[in-house]
């Protein structure tokens, strides 16, 4: 009975092809759009999760400013200094290397090439930290470190931007004001978080950073690699210790810096993703409410045509639930398939643009088995109304109506 | 269910219509029963309550006051349901406008009565297809009602109302939209069916049409005024007269 119900709905759907399209397209805009925004969100996610746990896990951000502030708003917390950098690598046994960390945006400039980009002042313990090889050259000397002399390494990208395949070593690039002589090219990291690319920079060190560029003595972000053997909660406390000794924080006052390891760092950056994701998906959501609406709408004029097909099947001998029933399932093979073509629709969309974004494609079952149950509900909620309108037609007068 | 009891019986059925002033009696206790086996026309002006009368013995409706026996059983109380069932599995139905389908094949329209009484695919292929011969319309199975003649659509009907072997099968006006020649070759199909064992009731005004079965009862404003063979001069008889030659 019940597969001569579906068969019947197919019937009735395909009967009025172009009709059935029309009323399912707000389900299937609604599913698409859900689906493609679900999975384009998870993609970034997960790519910004696997970017921060490929830097390692054992590194630790320390930022200005109190815990949970975020990145960019550090209040007045006062910046670190090198000092400090050095204090944290040489007093802790918890701590294997640390490095100054601090970025300006420049345009950097080589014969007639023009590009803009990051200049990352730090030292080499930066590369150790991070385990980032140089493939041509040479590291920063102490002495062009202490001595905030004018070189620098190249990041793949802007070494193929400004020389193509030349080879810069020794050649001098410019950096806004500052000359500066290519003595390394890095290795390639690739794509990073949000499409941005880890290769577009040119690392020098920190004083040059500090004098030539910023003209400020401040650290405003140091970057530490945890020893083996020593979890990141020891370094973490070890840290908080002696940064709270350095920076004078008396026991009543909260911290005014904050010490992040990489999952806590990925948690923050995909919290974003997720806020926005959910957002835009609630959005969507309301225009699957209104392919329901369009659901009922045809279903109710469907009951109206076919009134006397109504009637005659209540003489034949059905029940009013089998009436009911027939229109109800009717109203849910209609917005399943709305579903369906929604969920094609949504995979495909979300396929090619994390192809044009650079992220992985992550279809997720439990979306997709949601946005499938979902459209069903759509159909049961809005094909209840018409389908017992259905069901609750006089047979006398059904048989009459022409 | 006694085997002594008649088909159908009703027991002083009334339909009443409207509240208060505006009350009106489609049918004012009525009285009659009906055996296996027989064919009977129920007559009458337009307004006299046929139709209602005909509703109520197919279980569409539901009599104000009275007793409906089908087979020893009272369903004037019957819920909706109930009665649905009733009409699945005893009567069949033959209505003026033909009412098929009109994007089904004549084989799916016979077919209709078998899917709710949840026989399988096959079966009712086969029951179906032998209604329509014994109506005679073998090669005419994958029509569209549209298809088919007027007359050709009423044997389509009688096959959907007689595949589901009820115990008896209502005509409502079964040639009211056909031509002399049609109505007669309809009624020569209903007659047959009734030589076959088939019970038959059957409301019509047209004298010639009623001349096929043996007993009418006449109606009129809601009250029975005739029972029984009609009188030679029937067919030119007001219903006035009709009522005299019975009492």
């Amino acid at each position: 009975m019940i597969w001569e119900t579906f068969l019947l709905a197919l019937q009735a759907i395909f009967r009025n092809t172009l009709r059935s399209v029309l009323t399912v397209l707000g389900v299937v805009i609604g599913v698409a759009a859900v689906i493609a925004l679900v999975t384009l969100g998870q993609g970034s996610t997960a790519q910004v999760t696997s970017d921060v746990e490929s830097l390692g896990t054992s590194i630790l951000t320390l930022r200005p400013g109190a815990p949970g502030m975020g990145p960019g708003r550090s209040g007045s917390a006062p910046a670190f200094t090198l000092a400090d950098v050095d204090a944290l690598a040489d007093e802790l046994p918890s701590v294997a290397t640390a490095a100054p960390y601090g970025t300006q945006n420049v345009t950097a400039l080589y014969g007639s090439e023009t590009i803009t980009t990051q200049a990352v002042g730090t030292d080499s313990r930066y590369l150790d930290a991070t385990d980032w090889e140089i493939v041509a050259g040479r590291a920063f000397t102490s002495a062009e470190e202490s001595g905030a002399q004018s070189v620098c390494l190249l990041g793949n990208t802007v070494l193929e931007d400004l020389f193509g395949d030349a080879d810069p070593l020794d050649q001098r690039i410019r950096l806004g004001a500052l000359s500066c002589k290519v003595i390394g090219v890095l290795a390639e990291k690739g794509a990073g978080s949000f499409g941005m690319d880890q290769d577009s920079v040119v690392l020098i060190p920190m004083r040059t950073l500090q004098t030539r560029l910023i003209g400020s003595t401040g650290v405003n972000s140091i970057t530490v690699a945890v020893a083996d053997g020593y979890s990141t909660d020891t370094a973490t406390a070890e840290i908080e210790a002696l940064m709270r000794e350095r920076r004078s924080i008396s026991a009543t006052e909260t911290d005014n810096f904050n010490v992040m390891d990489m999952a806590q760092m990925a948690s923050m950056l995909t919290a974003v993703t997720s806020t926005l994701t959910g957002l835009l998906s609630a959005v969507a959501a309301v225009s699957l409410l209104v392919g329901g609406i369009g659901i009922m709408n045809i279903m109710l004029v469907s009951v109206t045509e076919r009134t006397r097909e109504i009637g005659i099947r209540l003489a034949v001998g059905a029940t009013a639930g089998q009436v009911m029933l027939q229109f109800l399932v009717e109203a849910v093979v209609l917005s399943i398939m709305g579903g369906v073509i929604g969920i094609a629709l949504g995979l495909a969309i979300a396929f090619f643009a994390s192809m044009q974004l650079g992220t992985p494609f992550v279809p997720s079952t439990v979306v997709v088995v949601g946005a499938f149950v979902f459209s069903g509900l759509v159909g049961v909620i809005f094909g209840y109304f018409p389908a017992r309108r259905a069901a609750r037609l006089d047979p006398i007068e059904a048989l009459r109506y022409q | 269910m006694a085997d002594t009891a008649p088909l159908i019986e009703f027991r002083n059925i009334a339909k009443r219509y409207g509240e208060g002033e505006a009350e009106i009696f489609a049918l004012a206790g009525i009285d009659f029963a009906i055996e296996r086996g027989e064919f009977v026309a129920i007559m009458g002006p337009s307004g006299s309550g046929k139709s209602t009368a005909m509703n109520i013995l197919g279980c569409l409706d539901t009599p104000s006051a009275g007793h409906y026996l089908f087979d020893g059983v009272d369903v004037a109380g019957l819920t909706r349901d109930q009665r649905a069932l009733i009409r699945r599995n005893y009567i069949g139905f033959v209505f003026q406008g033909f009412n098929l389908l009109a994007r089904a094949s004549a084989l799916e329209n016979v077919e209709l009565p078998l899917i709710y009484q949840g026989l399988p695919r096959d079966e009712r292929r086969a029951l179906a297809r032998e209604a329509l011969a014994r109506v005679g319309l073998n090669g005419r199975e994958h029509h569209d009602p549209s298809e088919l003649s007027g007359g050709q659509q009423q044997r389509v009907a009688i096959a959907r109302a007689l595949v589901g072997q009820p115990e008896v099968i209502l005509a409502d006006e079964p040639t009211g939209n056909l031509d002399q020649k049609r109505s007669h070759e309809i009624m020569k199909v209903l007659a047959e069916l009734n030589d076959q064992g088939m019970t038959i009731v059957m409301v019509t005004h047209e004298d010639d049409m009623a001349a096929y079965a043996p007993r009418h009862i006449w109606l009129t404003d809601g009250k029975i005024t005739s029972d029984g063979a009609p009188t030679g001069q029937s067919q030119h008889a007001a219903p006035g007269d009709l009522t005299e030659a019975a009492q």
